[in-house]
């Protein structure tokens, strides 16, 4: 169960190995969270993941799970809450794909939008549907900026990005009442593996800057987090800029 | 039997959960209720007093009990009640008063229901003479999770575990309870301050044993030498010669008159209470009450459940909600006590009047907070930033002393020192393991620590 102040005992990761994920386990296990289920593609990497969380005294399995694989999503996942109450879940699975190869080799560009937008609206429904027998818990969904404005530099990764967020927020306003609170995250440039080799964006931030914001949004129930909280303003100023302007930004 | 899903929280409005609520008015639809709990279990309900999550079942049944309101047998020559369990002590006031009799054991407030009193096993200003509600428990009855009702004694197994066991062994559908008599609604109080910590403590050390009834109220903000300056205000039930002779209370000494103020509003703006805010009243306050004044008339009301006076007052602390601390330490842990009271007062919470008392002998119920010696309780306004982790350290000072956090106020202690606190929890988990090995009883507070 959550505290008073909002945190969890139980934590479902899905993305196991996904920093900012990580990054976030790490925080909430120096608080009250005790049980940590890792969701991902089965790798020495997952593994390795469940290790380092092991070592700061939680009780962590990893749990085979593909988000390109739907059909599998309610077993798995079904499975998972069976075993006890997960306080919250955590969507961090996420592909950034490569925009001009994408776009030249549309089934990668779908791969992209089938990871971020239908693996997540799949595994989103599932966990909702489990956070609502449970009557509580959370559901963090990590999204991006990227999805806030799609860019002419990334509007393949952003386009399911923007997917993601709609869905998310259409998500919580259907749970809301059911005592399942569902909140969106949407950070800026994080420098993690996703994004090693990239140029870094202005305000770029790092994993345990989100994992921080995650945390901050449990206690206050937030439904929106922004990383850092200064893009909040500079995204609602950017959604007014004229396409013209927009289109040639160096962003 | 009609049932709603709701969100559900205790009285300091924090971790929402949903649960089916349902309202039993027979023990027959309490027996229905218990057997169509379904997966997630149900627990019982009161008025909903208790701070934390001790009457909430997330996705689960939420046996509101209210709805059992009967009193079923008043014996006024002996003084015994036999009520249902949804009854509230309020109610029983308003009916026993002029009878003579009043409640055993009263918690800072009224409103709180006989099954509440013993599901948390509650104390009163008089716990130091009187022990706890389940001293004065003739007898109960219980419907278990198998659908089955008892009648359970003292001196059993489970009506050890059942006095303050939270809900966790079943429903209590009725109790009787030993009453104690008065000859009139009002309190003889004396007042006087303290100005310090280790004064306040002497104090009540040296007089304590002279009063049915003590407590103190300690101003946590105050700093360096005034760290602990308190009020006590103690007192017995006025005997009827007490009474001024010319007086209306002489014509009718045991009407029950308690006052009221309209209800805090729903809507209230978050950071009314800051350090200043609250500062500036404990400051009024501490000045406003007399140095020493003795055998003050006051009412019921006004000496027990001043807050009642303010229906809803929780809602002042807005949409955060707040904390309640409460531990004991036994006597010979004033280093204990000393040390903790410091810690807070150098934080600075923003916490209104604390409430200090010295505790009496212990009652057997295996998960009953109270124990010889100090008990401290205090508000906090949740959001208070890093609270959470303050309050872990004073876990873990009060658990090294030996001492307990209180069940009925918690909604966020770390578990792990449970076991170390209450040192009858094993025995409680195998009654519970044996009585009800599906977990029909089921709540947060429950699922949160493991009970
Ligand atoms: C202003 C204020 C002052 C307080 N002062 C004190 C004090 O001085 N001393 C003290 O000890 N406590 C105090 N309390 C706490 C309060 O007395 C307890 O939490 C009490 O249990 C509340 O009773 P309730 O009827 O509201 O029960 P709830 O809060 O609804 O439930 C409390 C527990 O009792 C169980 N329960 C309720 N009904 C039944 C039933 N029929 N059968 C079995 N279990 C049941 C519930 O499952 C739950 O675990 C105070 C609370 C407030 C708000
Ligand atoms: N980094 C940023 O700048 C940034 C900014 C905004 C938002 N985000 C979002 O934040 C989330 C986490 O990103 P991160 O920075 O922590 O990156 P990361 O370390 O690369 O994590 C991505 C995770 O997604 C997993 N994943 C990819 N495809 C999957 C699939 N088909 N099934 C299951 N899991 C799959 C990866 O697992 P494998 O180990 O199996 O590959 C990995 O755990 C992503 O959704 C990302 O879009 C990131």
């Amino acid at each position: 169960m959550k505290d008073a102040f909002g945190l969890p005992q139980s934590l479902l990761i899905l993305g196991g190995t996904s920093e900012i994920a990580l990054a976030t386990a790490r925080r909430l296990i120096a608080r009250r969270t005790r049980t940590v289920r890792l969701a991902g593609r089965p790798s020495p990497r997952l593994e390795q993941a469940a290790e380092g969380l092991r070592a700061l005294g939680a009780d962590v399995r990893t749990v085979a799970f593909d988000a390109l694989d739907p059909e599998s999503h309610e077993t798995v996942l079904g499975k998972v809450f069976a075993e006890g109450d997960i306080d919250m879940v955590l969507l961090a699975f996420g592909i950034l794909g490569d925009q001009a190869r994408d776009e030249r080799e549309p089934v990668n560009a779908v791969r992209v939008a089938q990871t971020n937008y239908t693996g997540a609206v799949s595994a989103g429904l599932v966990s909702a549907r489990a956070l609502q027998t449970q009557g509580h818990g959370s559901l963090v969904v990590l999204s991006s900026v990227a999805g806030e404005r799609a860019r002419r530099s990334n509007f393949i990764y952003g386009s399911s990005k923007a997917g993601l967020d709609a869905f998310a927020q259409g998500l919580g306003d259907a749970l809301h009442g059911t005592g399942v609170h569902v909140m969106v995250v949407r950070p800026g440039f994080v420098r993690s593996r996703m994004t090693a080799g990239l140029d870094e964006a202005p305000l770029a931030t790092t994993p345990e800057a989100v994992a921080a914001a995650v945390e901050g949004g449990l206690r206050r129930r937030s439904e929106t987090v922004w990383v850092p909280g200064a893009l909040r303003l500079v995204m609602s100023a950017m959604r007014h800029v004229p396409r013209a302007v927009f289109r040639r930004l160096p962003v | 039997m009609p049932a709603e899903t709701v969100s559900v929280t205790g009285w300091g409005r924090t971790a929402p959960t949903t649960a089916r609520l349902i309202r039993p008015r027979t023990y027959e639809e309490a027996v229905a209720a218990v057997r169509d709990c379904g997966t997630r279990g149900g627990i019982p309900r009161g008025l909903g007093r208790a701070y934390g999550d001790a009457a909430q079942n997330a996705g689960g049944a939420v046996l509101d009990m209210t709805g059992l309101d009967r009193i079923h047998a008043i014996d006024a020559a002996d003084g015994t009640v036999l009520c249902d369990a949804g009854v509230s002590l309020h109610r029983l006031m308003q009916i026993l008063l002029p009878l003579g009799w009043f409640v055993p054991v009263t918690p800072g407030t009224r409103y709180v229901t006989v099954g509440g009193a013993i599901g948390a096993d509650i104390h009163g200003k008089n716990h130091h003479v009187s022990g706890s509600f389940s001293r004065h428990v003739l007898s109960l009855e219980l419907l278990t999770a198998d659908g089955g009702v008892h009648t359970v004694s003292p001196g059993t197994p489970l009506f050890d575990a059942t006095t303050g066991g939270m809900g966790l062994t079943g429903v209590i559908l009725t109790a009787t309870i030993r009453l104690h008599p008065v000859e009139t609604s009002l309190m003889s109080v004396d007042t006087e301050r303290a100005a310090d910590l280790d004064d306040l403590m002497a104090r009540l050390t040296a007089t304590d044993h002279r009063y049915r009834y003590s407590v103190a109220w300690i101003d946590l903000l105050a700093r360096g030498a005034a760290t602990g300056r308190a009020v006590l205000t103690r007192g017995d039930h006025a005997p009827l010669g007490a009474l001024p002779k010319a007086a209306r209370a002489r014509r009718d000494p045991l009407a029950f008159r308690p006052s009221q103020l309209p209800a805090a509003p729903a809507f209230l703006p978050d950071g009314l209470l800051t350090r200043r805010t609250v500062g500036l009243f404990n400051e009024v306050w501490y000045r406003r009450a007399p140095r020493a004044r003795a055998g003050q008339l006051q009412r019921i009301s006004t000496f027990f459940h001043p807050l009642d006076g303010v229906p809803h007052w929780n809602r002042i602390y807005g949409r955060g909600g707040f904390v309640q601390y409460q531990f004991v330490v036994g006597y010979g842990q004033e280093e204990a006590l000393r040390r903790i009271v410091h810690r807070i007062s150098e934080r600075r919470c923003p916490s209104f009047l604390a409430v200090l008392k010295r505790f009496g002998d212990a009652d057997p119920g295996w998960l009953s907070f109270p124990a010889p010696g100090w008990t401290l309780a205090l508000d906090i306004p949740a959001a208070l930033p890093g609270l959470d982790s303050f309050l872990d350290e004073l876990d873990e000072e009060v658990a090294a002393a030996g001492g307990r956090v209180y069940l009925a106020k918690d909604s966020r202690m770390q578990p792990d020192l449970l076991a170390a606190m209450y040192p009858r929890l094993g025995d409680f988990r195998a009654l519970r393991e044996e009585l009800d090995p599906r977990g029909v009883f089921m709540s947060d507070l429950a699922r949160r620590l493991t009970l």
